[in-house]
């Protein structure tokens, strides 16, 4: 078993290598064949570990010491329990998914080996991150995936809104992680170890440890370690108001869109805390917090949602607001609801994005969509997945999505966590705004007229156009290390969003949108399977069985141990969920949806242009973009540059240091000497008055 | 011993001679012999380093591989050379590190070439010196000789403001350390020798163990350099060349943070303790400030030398946490850095040599052309903004760790470092690297060569290999800091 557990991340990791480094010599097809070969060998490992764990086999062992300070042991090392195995097996399963959807969407793109080998390496560092039983190496993954994160958004790099979005990417969540390693720092301070098990077995006797920060001021030790820990999940998991980066993520090709923005890396951030769960249940200050921000991340980016035209854009703002649900699960104490959302939701948000993909292949590379519409006909088996996508996501039963939120806002209704009330409306209402901006997007995509025939320069204001400016081709290679480069001259042709070689053909001249081919829509079929099932079959398990027993804390007053009396198995669960709110609020969404995208496609601007300044700041997404640019951004420049041309130029070189500037002047003249060929001279005579001088003053002692 | 041999003086002497020799090869237009006879006096110097490295063992406790011979009896003053496992990374990386700016001035140095080559084999030779030497007169002298040749190396070979620079970077750090030389004397008229393992047992009242302190922190402060003493870094890596800055950053730096180990700590540890909170707090201002003025620095270099004064800031104040993860991470911080910013002033100059400008703004575009040279530097970049599984991670996490240990807020301002050196490093980089292709003379740039793709491929296998693996740096460390933390513990007051 210990080898089976060495394979899960070390074969994606192999593919990566491979595909990095000798990606150009064995070429395009042996790439994805060996990439697919590794996450598929993962896949099938990481199924067996989870059927032995299911067996209570569990493991905790130590791969090799990294290093050993001051009696602090820092290992790496395997925890393999119920949790670490089902985000194997849905780290991997999406992984595999979009590799093979991969070879549809880049096939025509040069940088085809670079992006299996990132993809790969991303597979290897999610993994790494999740099989840990340790802060380090939860740390070595959690900024590994920020790595290959930043390095994937910006995978086309000669974009300028890539590159900006990358870099947003990583300092946003850099900031999560300064948090996240003052948290660490003060576990290592107060228990002297980096390792899960002894943290939390100690945890307990910390309960009542205090710390003062501010003279004066005195918090609970465990709250102020779970509060830090907590920054790096908003991330990583892109909660408000580190939320800034995730909808600029989109700048990166729709299959990392699927895999890391929305499946996998910004839920890493929930993993953590429901692994954290022992020291969070001892902090209720820590989850009020938790709780808070859930919410407001739930309602206010669902809202912003409504009013995006760029289909990834409605899909990534739906992907903001379903993490503040995950989040709303961890802070109301019910950790395994918001694992099991983390599970539905990476199937079918995994399935959305790469319908969006799929559509946007068709259209060339099209993503407004005002210029979508009708295309269900086109495009049957992509209509048909996102149909079910749609449905799971809005939260209708049967389908997944409808189990796992349902069984958060029940969860939350019988919470006691501080601020649960105001939660519990907010979900609430989110749901509706869900459904409304889930069905928006389908209709508007899907159903109505057909408005991609009509000509690029009918409309504006669309961002992606941006990247009209660019006038070169993305190189063949970038960031690997191999081959001579075979890079394209600047202005052989003009690119636009998404673009690879062999879409040049213009908009809408190319006769009508066709079906994705098969490697596009199998793996969409594949992940509408679980989209409609998953639900319905792993309730039971997830959140009142004992899948999770002994590995996510639940006290007594744990919300699910209540919602767990009123269980009766899943079809109860649909029937209870037909009278229940959030249904009928659900389902109002779909109907008013329906009315202004289907039946009154003319009411939306009307309403638009009559709400205004609510409109406005919704379009400029709470002008949170322009406030941390000017503010933090711009702050930060010109506070160095005060500390620049003020503390270093004026005062210490222009005060004290040219205060010897008649020194410097004398000692130039000296160093004439050193251009007409006296160097040595000049270093012999130095050397002898370092010599004399030594003995003048030992002379005098 | 390697069959006898005193290697503490062979690691000294044998690249001092090799420069002697390769200098007599005279003229350019010898030059091919001049470069011929670095690499292999180079090689050799490193190789002599290896068995120190095998024989060191990481269990006993004390200097070892110690020479001592008489050198003038009159002052009592010895050739007493010893190391311990905090010499030893640093005498291994001086000695990595010349060979590599040896291979770095290959084909970019044409004027001068043995005396250039020569400079930088001495250098070496004598900074080694500082990192073996036992004896307080000795440490100085070979303290004091390491300005000569870095003087001659920016002031012959460096850019076109090089004498100021050169001349700044000389009487700053002279001006540094002759107060050094009076506490030095002081010292010996108290305990009548220069020996170090003597001092250490030397008993000093406060008064006089802060005025020592003081002058040490003077001398080593500027080498370091610590901010306020600073501004003579950013001038001399601008005008230096290349294989200078990368000495520089990597090596020469040092000497100020292993003076703080190898003499204040031990020697007048009441004193270092009463000032810690002076050089913690001058620490975390070089972390913060100098963090945000490299955020708008111009010039790459600059950029890069401002990162180095914030980087250094983690090793003096690992130093004084008098914590064992603490001290141990600013000497894995020193190793590191020596690497990480040795291949950044290389990666630099790989595109000075190419463009002939160091400004941001010239740039734009390079993977274009360079995808192999992007593809280092970005790993060079990561491993400055201190990313888990390079070098530059690891003597920062220990450092905050032990920071923690003492004060919440000092980890809390260490660690902005995270934020800052992501931002400087990767705005930096998406602006020279990334983007449409700025230029003609960017299009036109040429991949690195295999010489200088094997130089950053040696860098960066350090980097990953540290990063990855650390535990065999720390095992070597491990008694040396407790020996030392152990000293520092003691109070000295009569």
């Amino acid at each position: 078993m210990k080898t089976l557990y060495l394979v899960v991340p070390f074969a994606p990791l192999v593919g990566a290598l491979v595909a990095g480094l000798l990606g150009r010599v064995i070429g395009r097809t042996l790439t994805h064949t060996l990439t697919i070969l590794g996450v598929a060998v993962s896949l099938a490992c990481s199924a067996m570990v989870l059927a032995d764990v299911l067996e209570g086999n569990t493991f905790n062992g130590t791969l090799y010491t990294w290093m050993s300070v001051g009696g602090v042991p820092m290992q790496i090392g395997f925890l393999i329990d119920s949790l670490s195995a089902v985000m194997m097996v849905v780290v991997t399963f999406v992984s595999l998914m979009v590799h093979v959807y991969t070879i549809g969407y880049m096939h025509d793109d040069p940088g085809y080996q670079r992006f299996f080998s990132y993809i790969s390496l991303f597979t290897f560092a999610m993994l790494m991150l999740v099989m840990s039983n340790n802060f380090l190496q939860l740390f070595f993954g959690w900024e590994a995936v920020g790595l290959v994160s930043y390095l994937l958004i910006g995978f086309w790099y000669t974009r300028p809104t890539a590159i900006f979005a990358n870099l947003k990417a990583f300092l946003v969540n850099r900031i999560g992680d300064f948090g996240f390693l003052l948290g660490i720092a003060l576990v290592v301070m107060h228990f002297g170890s980096l390792d899960y098990a002894t943290v939390f077995q100690g945890a307990p006797a910390a309960a009542s440890e205090t710390v003062e920060l501010i003279p004066g001021l005195t918090w609970s030790l465990i709250t102020v370690i779970c509060i830090l820990l907590f920054v790096g999940a908003m991330g990583k998991s892109a909660q408000f108001p580190l939320h800034v980066w995730l909808p600029d993520s989109m700048e990166g090709p729709t299959p990392i869109s699927a895999l890391i923005h929305a499946a996998t890396m910004v839920t890493a951030g929930i993993f953590m805390v429901s692994r954290m769960s022992p020291l969070f249940e001892l902090s209720v200050t820590a989850l009020a917090v938790v709780l808070a921000v859930g919410t407001i991340t739930a309602f206010f980016m669902g809202l912003l949602g409504l009013v995006m035209n760029d289909i990834k854009r409605v899909v990534a703002y739906s992907t903001l607001s379903q993490l503040g649900y995950m989040t709303v699960a961890l802070g109301a104490g019910a950790y395994a609801a918001g694992m099991f959302h983390l599970v539905t939701h990476a199937f079918f948000k995994a399935l959305l994005f790469l319908g969006a993909g799929s559509v946007i292949i068709a259209l060339h590379h099209e993503q407004d969509m005002r210029r979508m519409g009708g295309l269900r006909k086109y495009m049957p088996i992509t209509y048909l997945t996102a149909v079910i996508g749609s449905l799971a996501l809005a939260g209708i039963p049967p389908f997944a999505g409808f189990f796992s939120k349902d069984a958060i806002i029940e969860a939350v209704h019988l919470s006691s966590t501080p601020g649960h009330g105001v939660a519990y409306i907010a979900v609430l209402s989110g749901v509706f705004i869900t459904s409304l901006y889930t069905f928006r997007m389908l209709f508007m995509t899907f159903h109505g007229p057909e408005r991609f025939r009509e000509s690029a320069d009918d409309h504006h204001g669309h961002a992606s156009h941006a990247h009209a400016l660019d006038t070169q081709a993305p190189d063949t290679q970038a960031l690997d290390t191999h081959g001579a480069p075979g890079h394209d001259m600047p202005g052989q042709d003009a690119r636009g969003h998404d673009v690879h070689a062999g879409h040049g053909d213009a908009h809408g001249h190319a006769g009508p949108p066709r079906e994705s081919p098969w490697v596009v829509t199998v793996p969409l079929i594949l992940l509408a399977i679980p989209s409609i099932y998953a639900g319905w079959a792993y309730i039971e398990p997830f959140l009142f069985g004992d899948l999770f027993t002994g590995v996510i804390a639940s006290g007594e007053t744990s919300p699910l141990t209540k919602l767990a009396d009123d269980f009766h198995g899943p079809a109860a669960f649909v029937l209870h969920g037909l009278q229940a709110p959030p249904f009928w609020l659900a389902l109002a969404g779909f109907v008013v949806a329906w009315y202004l995208y289907i039946r009154r496609p003319d009411l939306p601007g009307s309403i638009a242009s009559g709400l205004g300044g609510i409109y406005r700041l919704l379009a400029n997404k709470y002008y949170l973009d322009d406030i941390n640019q000017s503010v933090f951004a711009g702050g930060a420049r010109r506070l160095g540059t005060l500390l620049w041309k003020a503390g270093d130029v004026a005062v210490i070189d222009g005060f004290f240091v040219n205060g010897a500037a008649r020194l410097v002047g004398f000692f130039s003249g000296v160093m004439r000497h050193f251009q007409s060929g006296y160097v040595y001279h000049y270093a012999f005579m130095m050397i002898i008055g370092l010599f004399v001088l030594l003995t003048l003053w030992f002379a005098r002692a | 011993m390697l069959f006898g041999l005193p290697l503490l003086s062979l690691v000294i002497w044998l690249p001092i001679v090799a420069g002697i020799v390769v200098m007599a090869t005279g003229s350019d237009r010898n030059a091919g012999a001049a470069r011929w006879l670095a690499l292999i006096g180079a090689l050799l110097g490193f190789l002599v380093t290896l068995p120190l490295f095998a024989q060191f063992d990481p269990s006993a406790h004390g200097f070892q591989f110690q020479e001592r011979s008489s050198w003038i009896p009159a002052f009592n003053i010895d050739y007493h050379l010893g190391i311990d496992g905090i010499s030893l990374l640093l005498i291994v990386l001086n000695a990595f590190t010349t060979v590599l700016v040896v291979l770095a001035g290959w084909r970019v140095i044409e004027s001068r070439v043995s005396q250039y080559m020569a400079a930088f084999l001495v250098l070496g030779g004598v900074m080694n010196g500082v990192f073996c030497a036992l004896d307080a007169a000795l440490f100085y002298v070979f303290f004091e000789a390491t300005l000569i040749p870095m003087f001659i190396i920016i002031g012959v070979w460096g850019g076109s403001n090089r004498v100021y620079a050169a001349m700044k970077f000389f009487l700053y750090t002279l001006m540094g350390s002759l107060l050094t030389l009076v506490a030095l004397i002081y010292l010996y008229n108290v305990s009548g020798s220069f020996s170090l393992p003597a001092w250490y047992e030397l008993e000093i009242g406060l008064a006089p163990q802060i005025l020592v302190f003081l002058a040490f922190m003077i001398a080593f402060a500027v080498k370091v350099p610590m901010w306020p003493v600073h501004t003579w870094l950013p001038d001399a890596h601008v005008e230096a060349p290349t294989g200078g800055s990368v000495v520089l950053a990597a090596i020469m730096l040092k000497l100020g943070g292993y003076g703080f180990l190898r003499l204040s700590l031990p020697i007048v540890p009441d004193a270092s303790h009463a000032l810690a909170g002076l050089v913690i707090t001058l620490s975390l201002i070089a972390v913060v400030y100098i963090g945000l003025v490299a955020l708008v620095q111009n010039d790459m270099k600059k950029l890069i030398a401002y990162s180095s004064i914030s980087h250094m800031g983690f090793v003096t104040l690992g130093i004084f946490l008098f914590d064992e993860l603490g001290m141990q991470g600013a000497v894995l911080q020193m190793v590191s850095h020596g690497f990480v910013s040795g291949a950044l002033f290389l990666c630099v100059g790989v595109l000075y040599e190419r463009m002939h400008s160091r400004q941001i703004a010239d740039y734009g575009g390079v993977v274009n052309s360079m995808p192999v040279f992007a593809a280092f530097f970005m790993l060079f970049a990561m491993a400055n903004a201190g990313l888990p599984g390079t070098s530059g991670f690891v003597g920062e996490f220990l450092v905050i760790l032990g920071a923690m240990n003492v004060n919440f807020w000092y980890a809390f301002l260490a660690a902005l470092t995270l934020i800052l050196s992501a931002a400087y490093m990767l705005w930096m980089y998406k602006r020279v690297i990334f983007g449409p292709i700025a230029s003609q003379h960017v299009a036109a740039l040429k991949e690195i060569s295999a010489r200088e793709a094997l130089i950053l491929a040696l860098l960066a296998a350090a980097v990953l290999g540290m990063g990855i693996w650390p535990q065999p740096l720390g095992a070597v460390l491990d008694n040396s800091v407790a020996d030392l933390l152990s000293l520092a513990a003691r109070t000295k007051l009569p």
